[in-house]
């Protein structure tokens, strides 16, 4: 009798999750009507537009997925090599030393900083570096965010990947040293393919993460609502441009935040399942 | 072996070592940022990491200005953002721990079912969930209907947030356990319950507790979703229906207020320290009650 | 046995001399073995489990290089040369390795497993030169007529005893001086263990094998000489007939017959 309560109530809490991302899926939508009927789903995606001004007030949010893709994808390039060698050494080279360790346990404290400590650093030490450099004149902009952002998903990144590659069985790569391979061989030619779709989907998941990272982004990007021109220009990302005007809004402009949240939130579970399917495709094979 | 095979084993080599120093070089570049920023955050916070600190409210603009211009350390300090990060992520605690526990316990006993493998998948898409977006649904679910930023949004937020870590890291150890310890539980006649309760929770212990730890290290640093939630305050708030401040909150006030300046690597020490020891004790924790 | 030529240490093709391997300082799993092989025979190494059986014939193509702790010491001559003082990539070609799990390469298809030497070794063939490796390899380890037609499926859908000869013919593409085999039927059923066993009979006639065996009535089945191992040193080596028959060494006969092992 008390297990069948306690199984039963068991199943009511796995149950709550499903409910919690019902009413997550209602409260975005339904807080976002207002939006797409006003601009239809497709005409608030593809415009630009952005004007809270309320004798022409008008909303799109192009400018923000734009300036979103070039963030995350520009950080995702800058952080490959740096998280793809944490994962040969973590996975590879060093796997089961205490060296491995050591870096593992660095690499983790990254993921630990708080978002917003990393846009104070990437404003006050990263951007006078830009400045310096000549990359722009005030600092701000995809650059300077995307480069603070490569850092951040390097552990998301690396840890996934590593992982994947200690699991080569070394009777695999010894068959092939056996062959005369040398060990860039071995990579190359046997963990990379066998590892090769759970590295693929640790990097769509760093990608999630970048996509959705907000403080750092925020403090960094310059906060301008057009598409960016360019990689030196500044820009607003989808999460950045909601945290710098959700305090301030209501009405449709609140709408409008919120049926970006809603894109985000698309976007972020459609990554989510590309990379469970890549992961899938690695167990059959 | 002919001239030809020993000069291409001489390039493979060389290949080969140079992969090597590449990785070893990259590896070593990317562990840099994280000194940089610490020695950042140390060497800026430590002159106003003083006890008003943890005594005083943050101190109006005004009186900062006032401070700096008579050229004398600017007074206050992060009480209410101390108090206010301990109410809320404690509240977000008891919220989301229970709740992870169980959905923990289910996803480990009922593996392969199919109601669990989607509870499974929803538990990774909230998990990858941006953090302001749940900030979005915490305002929708609690600012809104309640008619004001609280202390209790905020928590609900961090909740959301800290659930699937809780989860995953309950599932995560339950697996690892052998199933032999079920097993002769149920086999001296222990109730399932029992089971639970006196067998797989207490053997799990270490890797339960390190994921609850990690999970509130995780959120103990989150800004965005408390900026649409518990907004800030500054004075010490322990009522939960009232506008709350947080550690991460008050270091975006500063951030943003040019006479506050000065406040903004101490608080972030403070944040870091908290962080890190949680980390720490996690560690620790993980490898004393290792499964 | 139809030996051609007359065991003596110059025409061996590989020779042991005071080989040692320890895997911390002090701790030796091989203790000083010497040991010649001839060409053209089957030598089978026996003994317990630990004995170092294992880690004596992973000396000989320098696996022991890949793991920085492991010393071995003493000369291993293959072909005239010492491969402790050679480029172990080297050695490694020239001593061919078959593992006791089987192992292809999952990624590849049948045909490239069996030119993965090649390909590992960053030699570029041309599609002519790669289908003669491929049939020839596979056909002298009678594989050819069971895969030839689904060359481009993956080798892990081989059955055990399938997989274990493709190893065996991916090793033999290379055309390496010996063939060192690990345990290389444990982990298959007595059919497939069968069939190894006749196709190393065949394949003697142009390589000379090493075989490590926990199997006393495989190394009696195949073999033409033996070596039998205990605590890391070699105890017996000689002709398996006379040594199943007639013993020299009291730990070789207390093992055949079954007192430990």
């Amino acid at each position: 009798m008390k297990d069948k309560i306690f199984k039963s109530f068991l199943f009511a809490a796995a149950l709550f999750i499903l409910l919690l991302l019902a009413a997550i899926v209602y409260a975005l939508v339904s807080r976002s009507g207002e939006t797409f009927q006003t601009y239809g789903f497709w005409g608030f995606v593809t415009n630009s537009e952005w004007d809270p001004r309320s004798a022409t007030e008008e909303y799109g949010a192009l400018s923000f997925i734009m300036g979103t893709l070039y963030t995350a994808f520009l950080a995702l390039v800058l952080c490959v090599p740096f998280s793809f060698s944490v994962a040969l050494f973590n996975g590879e080279y060093f796997k089961g030393k205490k060296i491995a360790g050591v870096v593992r346990s660095v690499v983790d404290l990254l993921a630990g900083i708080p978002s917003i400590v990393y846009g104070l650093w990437g404003f006050y030490t990263v951007r006078p570096i830009l400045i310096d450099l000549g990359v722009s004149v005030q600092g701000f902009g995809i650059i300077l965010s995307a480069l603070v952002l490569a850092i951040m998903i390097i552990p998301y990144a690396s840890s996934l990947s590593g992982e994947f590659l200690s699991m080569i069985s070394n009777n695999l790569k010894e068959a092939a040293y056996s062959l005369g391979a040398t060990r860039l061989e071995v990579v190359k030619h046997v963990s990379l393919p066998n590892a090769a779709s759970g590295i693929v989907a640790s990097y769509i998941l760093a990608l999630g993460r970048a996509l959705g990272e907000t403080m750092a982004v925020t403090m960094l990007i310059g906060n301008t609502n057009r598409i960016p021109g360019g990689l030196r220009d500044t820009g607003n990302t989808m999460a950045s441009v909601i945290a710098n005007q959700f305090g301030e809004a209501d009405g449709l402009k609140l709408s409008a935040l919120i049926a970006i949240g809603l894109l985000l939130f698309i976007i972020t579970a459609l990554i989510n399942l590309i990379a469970k399917l890549v992961m899938k495709k690695l167990s059959h094979a | 072996m002919n001239q030809n095979i020993s000069i291409s084993y001489k390039s493979r080599k060389a290949k080969d070592k140079t992969l090597f120093m590449l990785v070893c070089l990259c590896s070593a570049i990317a562990m840099v940022p994280l000194f940089f920023i610490v020695w950042d955050v140390i060497s800026k916070g430590y002159k106003n990491f003083n006890f008003r600190l943890f005594t005083e409210v943050t101190p109006s603009s005004m009186d900062a200005l006032m401070a700096t211009t008579n050229g004398e350390p600017i007074p206050g300090g992060i009480i209410n953002g101390i108090t206010g990060s301990l109410l809320i992520v404690g509240l977000a605690i008891l919220f989301a721990v229970p709740l992870g526990l169980f959905i923990g316990i289910y996803l480990s006993n009922n593996r392969g079912k199919r109601f669990a493998r989607l509870v499974s998948y929803l538990t990774d898409l909230l998990q990858g969930m941006p953090s302001i977006v749940i900030g979005i649904i915490a305002y929708a679910w609690v600012v809104k209907p309640l008619g004001g930023y609280s202390a209790l949004a905020g928590s609900v937020a961090l909740a959301i947030m800290m659930l699937p870590m809780i989860v995953r890291s309950t599932e995560e150890t339950l697996k690892m356990l052998p199933p032999a310890y079920k097993e002769a539980g149920l086999a001296l006649g222990a109730s399932y319950t029992n089971v639970v309760f006196r067998i797989l929770l207490p053997s799990g212990f270490g890797g339960i507790f390190t994921g609850i730890l990690l999970a509130i290290s995780r959120v103990m640093g989150e800004t965005a979703p408390l900026m649409l939630t518990a907004l800030g305050a500054t004075v010490v708030n322990w009522k939960i229906m009232e506008p709350t401040s947080a550690i991460p909150l008050l270091i975006w006030d500063f951030y943003n207020d040019p006479n506050l300046v000065d406040l903004i690597w101490s608080s972030s020490l403070l944040l870091l320290i908290v962080i890190f020891l949680l980390n720490w004790i996690a560690k620790i924790v993980a490898r004393k009650w290792n499964v | 046995m139809e030996r051609i030529n007359t065991p003596t240490a110059q025409n061996a093709v590989l020779q042991l001399k005071d080989v040692s391997v320890s895997y911390s300082p002090g701790k030796y799993a091989v203790k000083k073995v010497n040991a010649d092989i001839f060409p053209h025979t089957i030598t089978a190494i026996m003994g317990p489990s630990g004995c170092g059986k294992s880690t004596l014939l992973r000396a000989i193509n320098r696996m022991h290089g890949l793991y920085a702790n492991i010393q071995t010491t003493g000369e291993i001559i293959l072909k005239g040369k010492n491969v402790l003082a050679m480029d172990p990539m080297v050695v490694r070609r020239m001593a061919g390795m078959v593992f006791q799990q089987p192992n292809p390469f999952p990624t590849m298809s049948i045909y490239d497993n069996v030119l993965a030497g090649y390909t590992l070794n960053g030699i570029r063939l041309n599609r002519n030169e790669k289908d003669e490796i491929v049939e020839q390899s596979l056909k002298s380890v009678s594989l050819w007529e069971e895969v030839k037609d689904v060359m481009n499926k993956r080798g892990s859908f081989l059955s055990g005893g399938q997989q274990q000869r493709l190893c065996i013919a991916r090793t033999l593409a290379l055309k390496p001086e010996v063939l060192l085999m690990d345990e290389p039927t444990s982990a298959l059923d007595p059919i497939s263990t069968n069939k190894i066993e006749e196709l190393l009979l065949e394949l003697k006639q142009q390589y000379t094998i090493i075989i490590v065996t926990h199997n006393m009535s495989q190394a009696a089945r195949i073999s033409d000489n033996s070596m039998f191992m205990y605590l890391g040193e070699l105890v017996e080596h000689g002709n398996t007939t006379q040594m199943f028959t007639k013993p020299k060494h009291k730990r070789t006969e207390e093992y055949l017959t079954g007192v430990f092992g």
